[in-house]
């Protein structure tokens, strides 16, 4: 063994050598262009292919994008200035602009009052999506929102907003004082109080019709992406806390609440939206005395907000399968009674598991808003299909407007994917 | 089950019927006129940039709205797409049908709807490219055709080749938007639907030269008002609304001489309709000048037509079968007396 080592030892160096440059093809962007898009024939063609692809896409749509004409009252005036050359007409994104956004028949002079409450939105949905960075205080304003949107869009007196709120806090202050005795007391005392504040409210409201009265705008003339706006907002909020309840029903041990739940979800995944609208739209109608009026929006809201927490419920229950039983079991010998283990231990995990489903039915929510159009409502697709390209001026204008529509959708959608990402992050509290 | 079903349907009917008793005294009593729309097509209804409604069938909503209320800005315009119309009518939603709706033995009886007439003869056409060069629908043997699915349209064609012994190969689409881009990348040779729709199809094309509608019309598309079976003083108001939009062109009434004709005129005809003699007014529960605010609005029949979807608009839309009876047409209004 050493003969072999001494033999070998003139020829082992001792100092080290200096590190060399690497070799221009394995560096820097020539290196990540090899790697990345070139690494072998195949992958080398298909690289070329897509570029050629992009290439054709970029230049066939930036004559079209840059020679784009902005300020005309019709499509015939924007080929008479074109001449034949390629070009967007524009134009008909700036004339109907108001009605793409509020729909056709929203008052002119209103329009601050939409605005107003979408940025609102964001100050009230702070405290719930960012929970760390925003002073909790928030969460007043927040609780207030609902109201407060409803008497900005649709206006009319703010005694019916507040008589609403004051039946809630009524019928909670009730609850609160007889949940002592038992549960379903306080929850019949609760309702029965919010009724009669609210049957008393409506007196007042009507008397007081005109104390702060916004002009009122019926459902009816809600359109334009607006429309989609508050659909989503109003059925995803609404349908995250009915999903909770609907999946901890289907795993409750009593078996009315179980059937129910179990028998209400499958109906729901068993029928698609657009049957659901229809029933809302027209044959609701038959059903009603003649005359009654049961406001669209609201039944629109009700069918897809039913949709909708199916879907969550059923994602949910997928994360509470998820947990090991060890949890529930823990939660029982700490004492926890079951509300209390479902709140603290169970559903947070829950609920972290499931984010990925639910921001899925989220985004699928807002996107399937557009099927209102099918039912006469003037959402943002209802108003390109109907009313703009049925005008005189504007009929033969397709790829201006769909695009429209897909940048406003597009930002949206990605945003809330974006955000439960960065939510999935902040929650990680695994460590692998 | 069958039952309840029984029971359900003798519900909604008895429902429905309440609420047709009276349709004039609802409308009355509520001030507007509900007058079911199109979500939008051209020429016949489409709200303009301030959102007003506008076209050659909300003229006709607009007219009765004057007729009964006395004030045409008196309707509610209720947009109803293809699928709903039917029921919107049937469930008492809105009060007439006003949504280039083709008059058909089965919409009449077994819907039990009441059309109150025709404001327009549609017939079903083909559009080709003129460098083409054909020259009638019956030199298209082998072409592709552009045609909207479901619809008589379909059935229609498929008679028309069967019956001159030629051959076509469909291309089935889904609305006429998107049958437009696809006629004019070269998809289909031929487009075929109503002839008013290829005539506002053609007018939004860059060339509108280019292409030219062939003489042959192969179907009958009568299309008109209606509303629902059961209340037939309601639909005689619609009905005679419409009759003397029509009636007013054949005896030269327009909305530039009507204040001066209303005084009284030489012909009783006149005369009767504008209220100046007879009772015809009070015979159908309005007032004697129903008929002349119904043409005040828009003027008549051929005023609404020139206007909306005449040769004059990007629509451009000749008289035709539309002309009055005594010009070669087929509109002829019953007498009023």
């Amino acid at each position: 063994m050493s003969d072999t080592h001494a033999q070998s030892v003139a020829y082992v160096r001792d100092t080290m050598l200096p590190e060399a440059e690497p070799p221009a093809s394995e560096t820097g962007v020539v290196k990540w262009v090899r790697a990345n898009l070139f690494p072998d024939w195949i992958n080398s063609i298909l690289t070329i292919v897509a570029i050629y692809f992009l290439y054709k896409i970029v230049s066939g749509a930036w004559p079209w994008f840059m020679n784009g004409i902005w300020s005309t009252d019709s499509l015939a005036e924007c080929r008479e200035i074109l001449q034949g050359t390629t070009g967007a007409c524009f134009s008909v994104l700036t004339e109907r602009w108001n009605q793409l956004l509020f729909g056709f028949q929203y008052p002119n002079e209103q329009y601050w009052r939409p605005t107003l409450a979408f940025i609102l939105l964001f100050v009230a949905a702070a405290p719930l999506l960012f929970a760390m960075y925003v002073p909790r205080k928030v969460l007043y304003f927040t609780a207030l929102y609902p109201f407060l949107a409803f008497w900005l869009i649709w206006g009319g007196t703010i005694m019916v907003p507040i008589v609403a709120l004051v039946g809630i806090v009524a019928g909670y202050i009730v609850f609160k004082k007889l949940e002592g005795n038992s549960f379903a007391a306080g929850l019949f005392g609760g309702i029965a109080a919010a009724a009669i504040t609210w049957f008393i409210g409506g007196f007042i409201a009507d008397a007081m019709s005109n104390f702060l009265a916004l002009p009122a705008v019926p459902s009816r003339d809600m359109g334009g992406f607006m429309l989609n706006f508050i659909l989503g907002v109003v059925c995803v909020s609404l349908s995250l806390p009915i999903g909770i309840v609907l999946a901890l029903g289907r795993q409750s041990h009593m078996p009315i609440i179980k059937w129910i739940c179990v028998i209400f979800i499958e109906f729901i995944r068993g029928v698609p939206l657009i049957t659901l609208l229809f029933v809302a739209n027209v044959v609701l109608a038959y059903f009603l005395p003649p005359g009654t009026n049961f406001d669209l929006i609201l039944r629109v809201i009700i069918m897809i907000t039913m949709f909708s927490s199916a879907y969550i419920a059923e994602v949910i229950r997928g994360g509470l399968a998820a947990l090991p039983r060890g949890q529930y079991e823990a939660a029982d010998s700490l004492g926890l009674d079951y509300a209390q283990s479902m709140r603290l231990i169970i559903m947070p995990q829950a609920l972290k598991i499931s984010i990925p489903g639910i921001v899925n039915v989220a985004v699928g929510l807002f996107k399937d808003t557009v099927l209102v159009s099918v039912i006469s409502m003037f959402d943002l697709v209802g108003m390109i299909r109907g009313p703009i390209l049925a005008s005189t001026e504007w009929n033969g204008v397709y790829w201006e407007l769909w695009g429209f529509a897909v940048v406003m959708f597009f930002p949206v959608c990605y945003g809330i994917s974006q955000y439960s990402q960065w939510l999935e992050r902040q929650l990680n509290t695994e460590h692998r | 089950m069958k039952r309840s079903l029984v029971i359900g349907a003798t519900f909604v009917a008895g429902l429905s019927s309440a609420a047709a008793a009276a349709t004039i005294d609802d409308i009355k009593a509520r001030g507007k006129l509900n007058c079911g729309v199109t979500t939008g097509l051209v020429g016949f209804a489409a709200p303009d940039a301030n959102g007003e409604w506008d076209g050659f069938d909300v003229g006709v909503c607009r007219a009765v709205a004057a007729a009964v209320l006395g004030d045409e800005t008196a309707v509610e315009f209720v947009p109803t797409t293809g699928k709903t119309r039917f029921t919107s009518l049937a469930s008492g939603e809105i009060d007439m049908l006003a949504r280039n709706t083709t008059w058909t033995f089965s919409r009449d009886v077994d819907l039990k709807f009441e059309f109150v007439g025709i404001n327009y003869y549609d017939g079903q056409g083909f559009m080709v490219p003129k460098e083409l060069g054909v020259s009638s629908a019956k030199e298209l043997d082998g072409a592709t055709i552009c045609i909207q699915t479901g619809t008589t349209t379909e059935l229609n064609l498929a008679d028309f080749f069967r019956n001159n012994n030629i051959s076509y190969e469909p291309v089935p689409i889904e609305t006429n938007a998107e049958a437009q881009p696809l006629y004019l990348e070269g998809a289909c040779d031929v487009y075929t639907t109503d002839a008013s729709g290829l005539a506002a199809t053609r007018a939004a094309f860059e060339n509108p030269g280019d292409h030219v509608v062939l003489p042959e019309i192969i179907s009958k598309e009568p299309l008109g008002p209606l509303v629902r079976h059961g209340d037939n003083e309601w639909a005689d108001v619609v009905r005679w609304t419409l009759n003397a939009l029509i009636a007013a062109e054949e005896y030269g009434v327009t909305s530039a001489n009507i204040e001066e004709l209303s005084g009284g005129s030489d012909n009783p005809e006149i005369n009767r309709l504008l209220g100046s003699e007879g009772n015809l007014g009070e015979q159908l529960g309005l007032d004697a000048d129903w008929a002349k605010r119904a043409i005040m609005v828009g003027g008549n029949y051929g005023e609404l037509f020139e206007k909306n979807i005449g040769e004059n608009t990007p629509i451009g839309l000749s008289r035709g079968l539309n002309a009055q009876w005594t010009d070669g047409g087929l509109l002829y209004a019953p007498p009023f007396r």
